[in-house]
């Protein structure tokens, strides 16, 4: 079975996060790492194939500058190759826009299954796996607390407000997980020197027949209109617990009636 | 750029249209001389009365899915809607369906989607949108460019639901199109967890717990103050991404927005990711034995302590008062 997964490489979560201030784009410069996001849709894609006796996991991503240290992780963990697109036309493009490249690019590897995460850690829009569904004419499932594949449907646990659903779709399909649902491996040592020797393809939107007015700035269709500092909420009376600190949230949810 | 019609996803559970659709529907009718509703399912009639009560007038009405998941068929019923004669905007409550839906539909219409939206006014620039960026300390305004209706995906709590005492909305056939093998997505059996307290987005109480905690087993901490408090359990994305909490307990930037009376955070250290779903509680109480965390900027009540120490103490004391 072979399984392709969408991956995001990021800023560094740690790192303060910043807009720039002419494009009002998120500044994405400097060294890029796989979105723990992901993490999860990749373990999935290696147990999945691991259960169906065999086949590839491929990775899918779109970054600037050719940028493959998320995708080394990825494919450290167990991944067998990856498509990369990259271009200077695609800068400042919308979701929907990334969502036409990486469904150009999920074609050329014809995979039975597409995992994705809910939402990205740092853009979150949460469309673009759907979207990619709709642009392959895929039946999607989103919200995946357990997949299963089962012959040619897989099978899933969908998270609802109350409770789940169980769904079941054929193959192939789009499935969205969401987090905590698998154990992320790390990648070992052996994993790692593997890596840097796994294919990684670098493509360019001209490579995959796509029109540079469809992406990029050029193709988006929203726009920021401005940038403001949002109403800060001001700190309130601050207690060291020392033995007591219980009693001043008593007394707190006293005063507001709480209890 | 005057906005004359607004279609609202009106989502329906358990036989009555959910609190977020009301929201949005109240806000359209601010923004937008008609207010349009598109729903789907068996009990579409019998929420005319309260659609039309918070000035609906018309619900395109997609009717039973067979079992589908909503995404597919109401998109396509959606857009083909949409080119008999469409809105300036259509919004959707950022819900499991609603983003599934938006999200079809984007492709659909060739239309982006502008998701996470937390307001939406009217001015010279048309429909804006008002976006809560790096843990809410930031405020993004956006809008759509180019023709045809915007997509907005908005979150909960963004405005007050607040009836105008409109009469019951008309109901019209909006039937989707068949859209083959695209739709095999089947729902085979639904599962209802148990819920004792209230809906975590809905409660008046939140108590959240996060990786302070230390373990999962201490998660049961959360739940029984949160029960005392009659309000709802809520967790950081780093217990959820553990595994120790399933991801509806998750508040923050790819969970839940809430705004209790109080939220109560338990060892969690407040990055930029949970407080953009908190810092609008009403008051905020802060339990972490860090005294330079982040969450303490905004707590109203602040305790450094262990919570090991402070919430077993804090639970026997509400429990003492019976």
């Amino acid at each position: 079975m072979n399984v392709v997964v969408c991956v995001k490489q990021i800023p560094d979560p740690a790192a303060p996060p910043a807009l720039d201030p002419g494009t009002k784009n998120l500044v994405r410069e400097g060294k890029l790492i796989l979105d723990d996001s992901d993490s999860y849709g990749v373990e999935m894609a290696l147990q999945l194939a691991d259960a169906a006796g065999g086949g590839e996991v491929t990775l899918v991503s779109m970054a600037p500058n050719g940028e493959t240290s998320g995708l080394r992780t990825a494919l450290a963990m167990g991944a067998a190759r990856a498509i990369l697109v990259s271009d200077d036309a695609l800068v400042g493009t919308d979701a929907l826009g990334t969502a036409k490249v990486l469904a150009a690019a999920i074609r050329r590897a014809e995979p039975d299954l597409v995992l994705a995460a809910t939402e990205s850690s740092d853009g979150y829009t949460g469309t673009t796996p759907v979207q990619i569904a709709e642009l392959l004419g895929l039946p999607s499932v989103t919200f995946a607390k357990k997949v299963e594949i089962t012959g040619a449907s897989v099978k899933v646990e969908r998270q609802t407000e109350a409770g789940y659903d169980e769904v079941e779709s054929p193959l192939p399909a789009v499935v969205t997980v969401t987090a905590g649902v698998v154990e992320p491996r790390y990648p070992s040592f052996k994993g790692i020197m593997a890596a840097k020797s796994k294919p990684v393809e670098t493509l360019s939107i001209a490579d995959l027949g796509l029109d540079a007015s469809q992406v990029g700035g050029a193709g988006a269709r929203q726009e920021v209109v401005d940038v403001a500092e949002a109403e800060a909420r001001s700190a309130g009376e601050i207690v060291v617990d020392e033995g007591e600190g219980h009693q001043k949230v008593i007394e707190f949810l006293e005063q507001l009636k709480v209890l | 750029m005057a906005v004359d019609t607004i279609w609202v996803l009106a989502e329906v559970a358990d036989g009555v249209p959910i609190t977020t659709s009301l929201e949005l529907i109240s806000q359209a009718r601010a923004l937008a001389g008609t207010v349009e509703a598109v729903a789907w399912g068996d009990a579409t009639a019998s929420v005319a009365a309260t659609l039309g009560e918070y000035g609906v007038t018309k619900i395109h009405d997609v009717g039973d899915l067979a079992g589908s998941l909503p995404g597919v068929p109401v998109a396509a019923a959606i857009a083909a809607a949409v080119a008999a004669g469409g809105p300036d905007a259509i919004l959707f409550p950022a819900t499991y369906d609603g983003r599934d839906i938006a999200a079809r539909l984007s492709v659909r219409l060739d239309r982006p989607v502008l998701t996470n939206v937390v307001g939406l006014t009217t001015g010279d620039a048309g429909l804006v949108t008002q976006h809560a960026i790096f843990g809410g300390s930031q405020v993004l305004t956006a809008r759509f460019t180019g023709a045809g209706p915007g997509i907005y995906v908005v979150r909960a709590k963004s405005f007050a639901a607040e009836p105008s005492g409109g009469a019951p909305a008309t109901v019209v056939a909006a039937p989707a199109p068949d859209t083959g093998a695209t739709n095999g997505a089947k729902i085979i059996a639904r599962h209802v967890e148990e819920r004792t307290g209230p809906k975590l987005d809905e409660a008046d109480v939140v108590v959240s717990g996060g990786r302070g905690l230390g373990e999962k087993d201490q998660y049961v901490l959360i739940e029984e103050l949160a029960s005392l408090l009659r309000g709802a359990a809520g967790a950081s994305r780093a217990i959820v991404d553990a595994g120790w909490v399933p991801y509806s307990h998750q508040v923050g930037q790819t969970g839940k927005t809430v705004k209790p009376t109080v939220y109560v955070a338990c060892g969690i250290s407040g990055a930029t990711q949970h407080l953009v779903g908190m810092k609008n509680s009403k008051n905020i109480v802060a339990i972490n034995k860090d005294q330079d965390a982040p969450i303490f900027s905004v707590a109203d009540l602040g305790v450094v302590g262990d919570v090991h120490k402070v919430l077993p103490k804090l639970i026997e004391a509400i429990k003492a008062r019976g």
